[in-house]
């Protein structure tokens, strides 16, 4: 037996998720120090040196950065929270995420055109938002209980284009303003003076990030703790087992779309607000994907981190690399971050590692 | 079962029977006429406004005169929702029945260019589109009137420079270009990079891919620290609403931000709120209701419940930009009517009537349109005829004229476009060799 443990091979050090972290960090620190040999024109000075020495040049402008980062970041995993608790749910990346972010905000300032006040239209919205979790839940998943997945998905595609549909012959095509100012969220900005510059502060982004943090604590704690979060959890493991020990499946999954749906309205006021309330929109939401991919699909803290690492990640490369390459690379980087990360943890950040057995 | 098969058979021949009833009433003397539209979709903030002005004037048209020359116009939406896709399946779709394409997108136009060749169509991209489409011995079945794109590039030099005190003073000043990353987007960067460099301005862009049209946070920033003196923006959509907020956001002086004509929006202007006072956009149309044929418009098509439109956006920038869209297209069924000699027009003659287009300031007052827009001519030689345009101001509720017409740098860009529709021709390949003969009058 001896025998057999000495002619073991010894463990590849490179299989260690560490050590390769360890070796590509030292490899960047060497870049650095050659980068720091060579004149300011090379590239490898504009790729490592420069853009450090733009932060430290003007350390106002990396603040602001990083909290433009934090504010999309905090968004971003708010959406990113409604994907993961209908996949945590159902089983399925629910496609129709972003549309159901412009029906909410479409329906919010639809009805207070139509001269309903701000926040009763806000209640309205939310009782539609409702409907539409009990008519997905009546007319397409009850239907398709213990189909594959693959089924499931594409019926969120029927959802998708139901709802562009249902939206635009209710209430067109226009863009619409949203109705900021009538539901109290701050206008303006704060000016701070930083370390010698001045940072600027949107009222509006600051109550973004502090009612989409409040939205976060508050699902994640009430799935963590309550009996409806276990009898998710359970259902997420399999819908069979669930069904089995008495967990109603219709009511899980009305409550979860319904969640979707409140999640998609504060999204859809939050980012209506930065810009209008129109049909493009709905490709925002889509700016969760590399998010769940560097969270993984089925972890509420996962979207969480990966939705801040993404959103700051992003605006830092966009601001201090992307000129090297003529800008515009945010839509990619962040697919890029997350491929990173997936190298290291392939489940993602704080996905669950799914050992399947043949 | 027999009788409900009976019924159904019934059913069915009425059904036939009510169709050849219809044909005969199509089959009297009109002109069909296909527009791409997007009334959905990522850009149906720009496309509805659009849309609404092009319906109105045909309808306008169709209602008091009774068509042109007493040939009703058949006008019909292809809705693309901005997808250069969906435009070529509306292209296949109408390209045997239409007299004129009508692209509406610069992608849209690209890739119609090589099959209107083919197919003998000719392409209407007012204003948008293939910027060297407008060398007309090349490109004889694109025409780009009022001006192209690069004209607009130029206006924005000529206006940075009217503000600076002269063309010597933008030595060492910057110009960012704010564009959509996307082939309309990128159009002017060429006349831009050959203007800084003669006038040793410098030049920075500013991509947004579409998928970030509404996320343009970090771009806003570089913009903060690149600090450039004049911000040119060629956007479209809900890119332009939220490139005036982030500006009003990042106290970019809104009076340095100048659109392109398709950012002159009214509803692009006004998401920016009171401090979007001072937003500018080129323009080579008016707004407002104040002309003899906006008020045709309203009283022959929007009171009569004829107009998709609410009476209050009638007169709007976008609104007005797809009155004068159409008129450029009534105006050339007139010019082809005369020339031939018939009543319906088919694609080859509407093409030598574009090609003789003439709209002067007697005939813009003939049609209700003095001070509406500036004369349009277009040539055998020249399809675009670079004509000229204005810095419009948004003054808070709507778009007013600022300063006066101006020419763009017709003797910069002419010859940029010719060398550059050789340099198409020859990568095409085996471009057709123009074999349409002028007319006399062009």
């Amino acid at each position: 037996m001896s025998d057999l443990a000495t002619t073991r091979p010894a463990p590849n050090p490179l299989a260690n998720p560490w050590i390769r972290a360890g070796l590509i960090l030292a490899a960047a620190v060497a870049a650095i120090l050659l980068g720091a040999q060579l004149d300011s024109s090379g590239t490898l000075y504009a790729v490592f040196i420069d853009p450090f020495q733009q932060m430290i040049q003007a350390p106002d402008l990396l603040v602001q950065t990083i909290w433009e980062g934090l504010v999309s970041g905090v968004l971003y995993a708010l959406i990113a929270l409604g994907f993961v608790l209908i996949f945590k749910a159902s089983g399925v990346f629910n496609f129709a995420q972003g549309i159901m972010v412009v029906f909410a905000a479409l329906t919010l300032v639809g009805l207070y055109e139509k001269g309903v006040p701000a926040f009763l239209a806000v209640i309205i919205t939310l009782g539609v938002m409702f409907a539409l979790a009990v008519t997905i839940e009546r007319v397409v998943l009850r239907p398709l209980v213990n189909q594959p997945d693959i089924i499931l998905f594409m019926a969120t595609f029927g959802i998708t284009y139901f709802l562009i549909g249902f939206g635009e012959s209710l209430f067109g095509g226009n863009p619409k303003q949203m109705i900021a100012e009538q539901l109290f969220l701050p206008k303006g900005a704060i000016d701070l003076p930083i370390l010698g510059g001045l940072v600027s502060l949107q009222k509006i982004d600051i109550a973004a990030a502090v009612i989409a943090s409040l939205m976060i604590a508050l699902l994640a704690l009430f799935f963590q703790y309550t009996r409806i979060g276990r009898a998710l959890r359970a259902v997420a493991d399999s819908h069979k087992a669930a069904l089995s020990v008495g967990i109603s499946l219709n009511q899980i999954w009305v409550i979860v779309w319904f969640t979707a749906g409140i999640v998609a309205l504060i999204t859809g006021i939050m980012w209506g607000a930065r810009s209008d309330v129109s049909f493009a929109l709905e490709i925002v939401a889509l700016k969760a994907l590399p998010v769940l991919i560097l969270g993984g699909f089925t972890s509420i803290p996962g979207a969480i981190v990966g939705g801040l690492i993404i959103g700051i990640g992003e605006k830092l490369g966009e601001f201090y690399w992307g000129p090297l390459v003529g800008g515009g690379i945010e839509s990619w980087l962040a697919y890029f971050i997350a491929l990173g990360f997936l190298l290291f943890r392939p489940q993602g950040l704080f996905g669950d590692k799914i050992i399947e057995r043949i | 079962m027999k009788t409900s098969n009976l019924m159904k058979g019934a059913a069915l021949g009425a059904l036939l029977a009510s169709a050849a009833a219809i044909v005969p009433a199509a089959a009297q003397e009109t002109i069909y006429f296909s527009n791409n539209a997007y009334r959905t979709g990522p850009f149906s903030g720009s496309g509805i406004p659009i849309g609404d002005g092009m319906r109105d004037y045909i309808t306008m048209i169709n209602e008091r005169d009774g068509g042109v020359n007493g040939v009703k116009i058949v006008y019909e939406e292809c809705e693309t929702g901005y997808d250069t896709k969906k435009s070529i399946e509306c292209y296949e779709q109408v390209k045997s029945k239409t007299i004129v394409y009508s692209p509406w997108s610069t992608g849209a136009t690209l890739a119609a260019i090589p099959r209107a060749h083919v197919d003998k169509l000719p392409i209407l991209s007012m204003a948008y589109g293939l910027s060297a489409s407008a060398d007309g011995t090349n490109f004889p079945w694109v025409f780009i009137p009022p001006l192209t794109y690069w004209d607009g590039a130029s206006l924005m030099v000529k206006h940075m420079a009217a503000e600076l005190g002269g063309l010597d003073k933008l030595k060492g000043k910057k110009l960012g270009l704010i564009h959509l990353d996307a082939p309309f987007g990128k159009e002017p960067i060429p006349v831009l990079e050959s203007l800084a460099k003669k006038y040793g301005f410098e030049l920075k862009l500013y991509p947004v891919a579409a998928a970030d049209m509404q996320n343009q946070g970090s771009l806003w920033l570089s913009i903060r620290r690149d600090r450039p003196d004049f911000l040119y923006n060629q956007g479209w959509g809900a890119m332009n609403p939220t490139a005036v907020k982030e500006a009003v956001k990042n106290n970019f002086p809104i009076s340095k931000l100048v659109g392109v004509w398709w950012a002159g929006g009214d509803d692009d202007a006004r998401a920016g709120g009171p401090e979007a006072k001072g937003y500018k956009s080129l323009n080579f149309n008016a707004a407002g209701q104040n002309f003899p044929v906006i008020q045709d418009i309203l009283k022959f098509v929007v009171e009569k419940g004829k107009s998709t439109t609410p009476k209050e956006k009638v007169g709007e920038n976008l609104y007005n930009r797809g009155v004068y869209n159409s008129m450029l297209v009534v105006e050339a069924i007139r010019t082809a009517q005369k020339l031939t000699g018939k009543k319906v027009i088919n694609p080859e003659d509407m093409r030598r009537g574009l090609e003789s287009l003439n709209v002067d300031e007697a005939r813009l007052k003939e049609i209700g349109m003095a001070g509406f827009a500036s004369p349009v001519k277009i040539s055998c030689a020249d399809h675009s005829g670079h004509h000229k345009a204005y810095v419009a101001e948004w003054d808070g509720t709507k778009w007013t004229q600022k300063g006066e017409w101006i020419e763009p740098m017709k003797d910069e860009v002419r010859p940029l476009i010719e060398a550059n529709a050789k340099d198409y021709v020859e990568k095409a390949g085996n471009w057709p060799k123009r074999a349409e003969s002028c007319e006399k009058s062009s």
